[in-house]
C-alpha cells in the first residue's frame, strides 16, 4: 500500500474561490473604521492629523489621497510580494509609496490647483505616514491582492474618518465656519463680522444674543488636534469593552 | 526534502545569485518608476504651467478686485486669462527707474519675473514687474514685493491709484506662516482692507511707505494696525513694503511727472 496513493490524487481540486465581499472581506473594511482604527487604536499617522485638520476641506482632500495611496500601494505590494527580495523589501515598499504619492501630487496640481497650493507640503508627508508603511509590512506582504486592496482602503477610510471629525471640531470652534476654502464655498456659521450667519458683533436681532461668544483660538493651533484625538481615544476605549486594556 | 535555505550559511553560489536577483529587481523597479513619473511629469507640464499662470494673475488682480466689474473670485480661469490679456499692460522696470528697452523686454513678460530669483542678483541688475490695470473707470498701477515672514517668504501686490501715491488695495501671500497668526495677512480680509487709501508718498512727494504698527496705528494716513500674536510677520510686512516699494520709487516719480500729478496740497491729487 503506498501511502498517499489515492485514486483521486491526480484530480486537482480547485480551491474554493474566495468571495469578493464575503464576511472576512467586509471585516477588512469595517475593522479599521472602529475596532482597529489606525489613529485611535493602532496610534499611527498622528503627525498629519495634527497639521492638516485646522480646516475640514483640506482634511477631506488628504483623506481621499491617503485612501488612494494606501489601497493602491497595498495592491501593488501584494502583487509583487513573492518577487521582492527580502533584503530590500522596506526600500521597495518606500519606493512604491513615494511613486504613488508623487502621482497624486502631480494629478492634484493639474486638476485642483488651489487645493494643491494649500496642501502641497502635506501631500508629500503622506510618504512618511506610518499607516501606509505599517499596512504594507503587516498585511500586504503576506496576503492576496484583493484582500490587501480592501485592507488598504479600509485603513485609509478609518484614518479619514478621524481626520474629518477632528477637522469639524477644530474648524467649527476655532473659526466658526465649515468647509471654508472649498470650491463650493464655506458655511460661515458664527463669527465677528457680517459674513457669518450669526454675527457676534451685531447689536440687534438674533446675533446680538451671542455677543459674548468668541472663537476659540486654541483650536487653530496643532496642539488642539492632539487634545481632541486624545479625548476620542479615551471615549472609544472606555465604551468598547473589547478595547479596554489592550496596549 | 531537506530545506537547504534554512541552513545557517548560504553557499556562495546561492549568495551570488541572491545578489544578482536583488540587483536585477532594483534596476527593473527604478526603470519602471522613472518612466512612469517622467512621462506623467512632462505630460502634465503644460497644464501645470497654465494653472500657475492663472494663479499668478488672480493674485495680481485681487489687489484691485473691488474696483473690477466682477470680483476675481467669481471669474473662472478662462475669464481671468481673457481679462488679463485685454485690460492689463505689463512693464519690466529696472532699479534706475527706467523700463527695459524694447530689445531687452522682447519676449519677457512681467508676470514671469520671479521675485525670489531677482533677489539673488546684485541690486543694480534686478528688474521688477509692473502692471497697469484698466478697470473701466480708472487705471491702477500694481507693484510686486517680496520679503521675509517669521518662518519663510512672504510676498504681495500693491495697487496704486492714478496719483501713484495712494494705495487702492493690497494682497499678501506667504509660504509657511502660522494659521491664525502670521497667515492672517492672507486669510483675513480685514488686514489687507486697512491699506486702502493709505499713502506711500507724503504730500511733499517724500517716500514714506506704510508702517504696520503693533498695538494699533497712530497715524491715519501712513500706518495700519498690526496683528496680535504675529508681530514678526507684521514687521516683515512693514519691511517688505518699505524696501520693496522703494525699488519702484524712481519709476513711480517718473510716471507721476508724465501724468502731470502734483503731489502736494491737502487733497493730494491734481491732474493738470
Amino acid at each position: 500500500m503506498v501511502e498517499g496513493a489515492n485514486a483521486h490524487s491526480d484530480v486537482s481540486v480547485k480551491p474554493k474561490a474566495e468571495p469578493l465581499f464575503g464576511k472576512k472581506e467586509r471585516q477588512l473594511i469595517y475593522d479599521p473604521l472602529l475596532d482597529n482604527n489606525p489613529i485611535t487604536i493602532q496610534v499611527l499617522g498622528i503627525c498629519s492629523a495634527l497639521a492638516v485638520t485646522s480646516l475640514v476641506w483640506p482634511s477631506i482632500v488628504i483623506s481621499i489621497a491617503v485612501v488612494f495611496v494606501c489601497g493602491a500601494s497595498s495592491l501593488v505590494t501584494s502583487l509583487l510580494r513573492d518577487r521582492i527580495p527580502k533584503s530590500i523589501r522596506l526600500i521597495v515598499q518606500l519606493v512604491i509609496i513615494a511613486t504613488l504619492v508623487t502621482i497624486v501630487s502631480l494629478t492634484l496640481k493639474a486638476v485642483a490647483f488651489t487645493a494643491y497650493q494649500q496642501l502641497s507640503v502635506y501631500i508629500g508627508l503622506i510618504i512618511t505616514n506610518c499607516i501606509v508603511m505599517g499596512r504594507l509590512e503587516a498585511f500586504a506582504m503576506a496576503n492576496k491582492p484583493w484582500r490587501s486592496l480592501l485592507d488598504g482602503i479600509g485603513n485609509g477610510l478609518g484614518y479619514g474618518a478621524i481626520l474629518i471629525m477632528v477637522g469639524v471640531v477644530r474648524e467649527l470652534f476655532g473659526k466658526g465656519s465649515l468647509f471654508a476654502g472649498s470650491p463650493f464655498g464655506g458655511l460661515m456659521l458664527i463669527g465677528p463680522s457680517e459674513d457669518y450667519i450669526i454675527n457676534t458683533t451685531a447689536t440687534a436681532g438674533f446675533g446680538s444674543m451671542f455677543s459674548w461668544y468668541s472663537n476659540n483660538n486654541l483650536m487653530v493651533l496643532p496642539a488642539a488636534a492632539m487634545f481632541i484625538i486624545g479625548i476620542m481615544i479615551w471615549i472609544q476605549r472606555s465604551y468598547n469593552p473589547k478595547l479596554v486594556d489592550i496596549s | 526534502m531537506a530545506d537547504q535555505s534554512t541552513s545557517k550559511q548560504t553557499p556562495p553560489a546561492a549568495k551570488r545569485s541572491d545578489n544578482a536577483r536583488v540587483m536585477f529587481f532594483t534596476l527593473a523597479m527604478t526603470t519602471v518608476v522613472a518612466l512612469v513619473l517622467g512621462l506623467l511629469f512632462f505630460g502634465l507640464k503644460p497644464i501645470h504651467e497654465r494653472n500657475q499662470a492663472v494663479a499668478n494673475k488672480r493674485a495680481i488682480l485681487s489687489a484691485v478686485s473691488s474696483y473690477l466689474p466682477t470680483p476675481i473670485s467669481e471669474l473662472d480661469d478662462e475669464q481671468v486669462l481673457d481679462f488679463f490679456d485685454a485690460n492689463v499692460e505689463q512693464y519690466i522696470v529696472k532699479s534706475d527707474g527706467m523700463p527695459l528697452d524694447e530689445a531687452a523686454a522682447a519676449g519677457r513678460l512681467a508676470e514671469e519675473v520671479s521675485l525670489s530669483e531677482e533677489r539673488k542678483k546684485p541690486e543694480d541688475q534686478r528688474v521688477y514687474p509692473f502692471f497697469v490695470v484698466d478697470a473701466g473707470s480708472e487705471k491702477f498701477y500694481i507693484c510686486s514685493i517680496y520679503g521675509a515672514g517669521l518662518w519663510d517668504a512672504i510676498w504681495g501686490n500693491v495697487a496704486l491709484k492714478s496719483d501713484l501715491a495712494t494705495i487702492a488695495g493690497v494682497t499678501f501671500d506667504h509660504a509657511g506662516e502660522t494659521p491664525g497668526l502670521g497667515a492672517e495677512i492672507k486669510d483675513n480680509p480685514k488686514f489687507s482692507e486697512q491699506f486702502a487709501d493709505k499713502r506711500i508718498f507724503d504730500y511733499n512727494g517724500t517716500y514714506t511707505s506704510v508702517l504696520v504698527r503693533k498695538g494699533g496705528a497712530k497715524d491715519p494716513v501712513y500706518e495700519v494696525d498690526g496683528i496680535s500674536g504675529a508681530t514678526v510677520t507684521a514687521n516683515g510686512v512693514s519691511e517688505m513694503l518699505n524696501r520693496g516699494l522703494a525699488f519702484y520709487t524712481p519709476y513711480l516719480k517718473r510716471l507721476q511727472e508724465e501724468n502731470g500729478v502734483v503731489p502736494n496740497g491737502p487733497v493730494g491729487l491734481l491732474i493738470q
